[in-house]
């Protein structure tokens, strides 16, 4: 039972994103598209399930004073990991994500996670909650993406769906910076209604 | 006079046009925690200007003095944070020695500083831009400044929506990103500036 619970906790009871506002910049700067939310999400999500791994296992050989040093050169490391093979395999996307990739090292998301629970927690265990703290982050971000890029663009993962008078005119806004701030605070206004009614 | 000329066009674009938080989104975790008093907003700022001009020059003197001629491009992410790690940490230790009173006014944000994106953004950056030493070091300087000047403006509105009457469920966080909002609006204006 507990294992379902690591996984699941991080997709809405306590989303690294809308509950826990943490990593807000990428949350913010990549959700202009779909495609690109998902892509950083996919990202994040494997650094944060490599270094809960890693970091879960080294945890006693780590001295406690530098220990933040630490959790950061193995992150990084995971990022470089990341950086590389996303520039050899999907260089459009690597591209637009731009600066995004190696300031996942300074997502607040992946540090927390290893201070909070892969310091304290086995390998099993760090490795389902980066998994589902991954997912959850993913999750936020292709919401996200959806509301701006269906409103600002008027298509979804470069599909039209809205009508053609629409896509002439869109709500440009949602996808500059305005609507990034603007959708979010609405967004987190809504998980406070819902938490309120359970 | 061109030098000082480049400087004002750098300084207009860094602090205005292509301002951090509100057009490039970095550094957004204290802009929205410690926006809450303004005190605490001035002593982040000034944190922050000062961390982000030393990094971006001595991550500057990093990339070109030993990554390059050593073909070491690859380190540059790890190389570039644990500068940054490594810098606040001494910073942190230099000003409790010699400025006990400035050390109490800024060193509580100090170990923040270490993952605020905006300092590993503004020596990347620096490297991705090609800019010279000269325009690294002003870029990080101007930078810092267009941050202090949204995080203390952040602090006021925030300050007065204290009193005001917020329907419950966008209290904190989501009125803070609505404001945010708004500020990004008015930033807008700036858009598309070219001297």
């Amino acid at each position: 039972m507990s294992t379902v619970k690591e996984l699941t906790k991080g997709f809405v009871k306590e989303n690294p994103v809308f509950v826990m506002a943490l990593g807000m910049c990428p949350t913010l700067a990549v959700t202009t598209s779909v495609e690109n939310a998902i892509g950083m999400g996919l990202a994040a999500t494997f650094v944060l399930i490599c270094s809960n791994i890693i970091i879960s296992l080294i945890k006693n050989l780590i001295p406690s004073k530098i220990r933040i040093p630490c959790y950061i050169v193995v992150i990084a490391s995971f990022v470089t990991i990341v950086d590389m093979a996303m520039h050899a395999y999907v260089p459009a996307l690597h591209k637009s994500l731009g600066l995004f990739i190696p300031l996942i090292v300074v997502n607040c998301i992946i540090l927390g996670r290893a201070e909070a629970f892969a310091s304290k927690n086995n390998v099993f265990k760090s490795m389902l909650d980066g998994i589902g703290m991954g997912l959850g982050f993913t999750l936020a971000l292709v919401v996200l993406g959806s509301i701006r890029e269906v409103l600002g663009a008027g298509q979804f993962l470069g599909m039209n769906v809205l009508p053609e008078a629409y896509r002439n005119l869109p709500m440009l806004a949602a996808i500059l910076a305005p609507g990034a701030f603007l959708t979010l605070g609405l967004l987190m206004g809504l998980m406070e209604i819902f938490k309120k009614k359970q | 006079m061109q030098f000082i000329g480049s400087m004002f066009t750098l300084a207009i674009m860094s602090i205005f046009v292509s301002n951090f938080v509100l057009s490039r989104f970095l550094g957004l975790c204290p802009y929205i925690g410690v926006s809450k008093k303004l005190d605490s907003a001035v002593g982040m700022g000034m944190a922050v200007i000062f961390v982000m001009t030393l990094a971006s020059t001595i991550t500057w003197l990093i990339q070109y003095y030993l990554l390059v001629p050593n073909n070491l491009g690859y380190l540059q992410t790890i190389a570039f944070i644990l500068t940054i790690a490594a810098l606040v940490q001494f910073v942190e230790m230099v000003i409790q020695k010699m400025a006990p009173a400035l050390y109490k006014s800024l060193g509580v944000f100090l170990p923040l500083i270490t993952t605020n994106c905006a300092v590993l953004g503004v020596s990347i950056l620096n490297i991705t831009e090609e800019y010279t030493f000269i325009g690294s070091v002003m870029n990080g300087f101007f930078s810092g400044v267009g941050f202090t000047l949204v995080l203390v403006l952040m602090a006021g509105i925030r300050e007065r929506l204290e009193q005001a009457e917020v329907p419950v469920t966008m209290k904190g966080m989501p009125i803070a990103l609505i404001v945010a909002g708004c500020m990004a609006l008015a930033f807008g204006g700036f858009a598309g500036f070219k001297i």
